[in-house]
């Protein structure tokens, strides 16, 4: 990217029309993934002698340059205070970041750039939901049902909330292929239900779960439900008013943007009747010692100067994915885990964890008598880059009685290649192991 | 092979995983402790019975990855039979092993079987998993309930 100086403001229409540029070149013919992998700088690496083999994409995925050089671009032209300042450099970021903000409410189908909200990340999503909505509206004795395949982040916020207010949590079960039984949700929804927090996609197991369904069941009980989209949105649409979802979270770090940045999307009428979640600079319209009106959404639920480049960055990441077409990452990542199935489910002594009938590109695996973590060294030896552990879902490692398991789990830039160096160096840990 | 994964993972160690050695549970033990490593889920007791300043009795329990599970064996096995305040300082002698603190091969070689240890220096993650039996031990003895190397 050319050093380039604004003789005039750079205006809205000019930045959309550069991503549409950019969204035109790859999208003239069906994507080459191959090409999309030149895109990533971080994978043209090798570790410890070896060319790197990333299957780490659901802790983060890695940034195209098209990412990068905005978030450097920003840093280096743009960098300014937003929201604050009548001076050029101001209005530029503050032009660039509500930007994002629109490119992310066309993303999902919110309705309004007012329902999305700048976070740090899911887990702040889910807080922020819990603390707000939560404090005002779940009192004792109420009810808050999850799944057993959360992640800690949309376990443990709701665990606080009551504990703060003597709620009940409750916990939807799944059957061994790691899908939920849906009968057993049915059950647990009542006149007591005051929320359903559920997970879109499994990162340990990868099950992607009937949400759409679950809205519409908990509806009936008027309980509004937050979808936990950590997984998600990067591997196929998203579409918030067709699931009629009231709440929905995700972060940017795992849609190929920067890290430190993430949404909750709120139904406007909700966002509106829930108090600020943390006081400060921008989230106000008026001060006085005596009284503080608030600002209007989404800046009520945004104190304090936000993630300026993030936010920009994490435009451009969507623009990114969008370019190459979620349609086609999802076949892509289809394929992969097809093959990776295919490769890996022969192996004898290997025990995949989580094969439910709709699953995203994740693949966790345990191998006989071998501790993962043992099989995380020799991989990372190999140049494979896996995620060893309980994977932030401890009480799914109870579930399926492992005390940890291995997960390859695959980006839109990963190939075959990628997968038989998985095979390959599986194989090195049964031989190291004798 | 990879050397260093030679070094890591040595016949001693992988039997020691195989079949670990005072691998029970003290019945009535007059110091005991449960370690914790929550970031790879390793999870072990240490159960000790110690008479008159001495060892009498050590062994282990629990769930972890080779290095782990082979590193509170050799630790039972060394420490048997020793003054508590050996099993102090060799404590200190494996942890400076494993960070790589002594690189002397000749001091290396002194430390009997716990020189099978050595090439964890190369793998700074794995620190954690081979000292954690030497954490719980040292929190037994001085009678703390729990410890998390996290
Ligand atoms: C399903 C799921 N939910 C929530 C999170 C938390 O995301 P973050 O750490 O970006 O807040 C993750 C990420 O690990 C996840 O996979």
């Amino acid at each position: 990217m050319p050093l380039r100086f604004f003789s005039k403001l750079q205006s809205i229409k000019q930045i959309q029309m550069e991503s549409e540029i950019l969204t035109s070149e790859i999208k003239t013919s069906a994507p080459d993934f191959s090409k999309i992998r030149e895109n990533f700088p971080t994978l043209h690496q090798t570790v410890k002698g070896r060319q790197l083999v990333y299957l780490d994409s659901a802790a983060t995925t890695h940034k195209p340059v098209q990412v990068i050089e905005k978030i450097d671009h920003y840093y280096r032209l743009q960098n300014s205070n937003i929201h604050r300042g009548v001076h050029y450099l101001s209005q530029l970021a503050t032009e660039e970041y509500e930007n994002a903000r629109i490119k992310v409410k066309n993303f999902i189908n919110a309705s309004s750039e007012k329902e999305i909200v700048f976070v740090k990340g899911t887990t702040e999503g889910v807080n922020l939901v819990a603390s707000s909505y939560g404090n005002r509206f779940i009192n004792e004795g109420d009810e808050i049902i999850i799944t057993h395949m959360e992640h800690h982040s949309n376990i443990v916020p709701w665990q606080l909330l009551c504990e703060r207010k003597g709620a009940v949590l409750r916990v939807i079960p799944i059957n061994d292929r790691g899908e939920l039984i849906m009968e057993e949700y049915k059950k647990l929804l009542n006149e007591k239900t005051k929320m359903v927090a559920v997970v879109h996609a499994s990162n340990t197991l990868g099950t992607e779960n009937p949400v759409k369904e679950i809205i519409e069941e908990a509806h009936k009980y008027n309980v509004p439900v937050l979808i936990d989209g950590a997984q998600a949105v990067q591997h196929f649409e998203v579409d918030v008013r067709a699931l009629d979802a009231d709440f929905y979270t995700f972060s940017g770090h795992k849609l190929y943007g920067p890290t430190g940045i993430g949404v909750l999307y709120g139904k406007k009428e909700l966002l509106e009747k829930m108090p600020p979640y943390q006081g400060g600079g921008d989230m106000i319209s008026y001060v006085s010692f005596e009284r503080t009106t608030y600002n209007e959404l989404p800046y009520k639920f945004e104190a304090g100067t936000p993630h300026i480049a993030g936010g920009i960055g994490l435009g451009y990441a969507i623009d990114y994915v969008k370019g190459v077409g979620l349609q086609a990452i999802k076949q892509h990542e289809a394929a992969l885990l097809d093959y990776a199935n295919k490769k890996l489910l022969g192996i004898p002594g290997l025990t995949p964890i989580g094969t439910a009938e709709k699953k995203s590109s994740v693949f966790s695996f345990v191998l006989e008598n071998i501790h993962p973590h043992d099989i995380g060294t020799i991989l990372d030896v190999e140049g494979v880059a896996v995620r060893t552990g309980h994977l932030c879902t401890q009480p799914l490692m109870r579930r399926f009685d492992v005390p940890a398991v291995a997960r390859a789990s695959f980006g839109m830039y990963n190939n075959t290649d990628d997968i038989d160096a998985l095979a390959e160096a599986i194989l090195k840990v049964f031989k190291v192991f004798g | 092979m990879n050397s260093e994964l030679n070094e890591l993972y040595q016949q001693v160690i992988l039997d020691h995983n195989k079949n670990p050695r005072n691998f029970r549970k003290i019945e009535e033990p007059t110091h005991h402790s449960e370690g914790l490593n929550p970031l790879c889920g390793d999870h072990l007791h240490i159960y000790l019975i110690i008479e008159n300043e001495r060892v009498a009795d050590i062994a282990f329990q629990g769930n972890g990855c080779a290095i782990s599970k082979s590193s509170a064996s050799i630790m039972t096995e060394v420490l048997k039979g020793k003054p508590v305040k050996e099993a102090e300082e060799k404590f200190k002698e494996f942890h400076d092993l494993i960070t790589g603190h002594i690189t002397d091969e000749d001091q290396i070689e002194a430390m009997g079987k716990l020189a099978v240890f050595k090439g964890i220096s190369e793998f700074p993650v794995r620190v954690k998993c081979a000292s954690l039996a030497w954490h719980t031990m040292n929190a037994a003895v001085h009678q703390k309930d729990t410890v998390s190397t996290e």
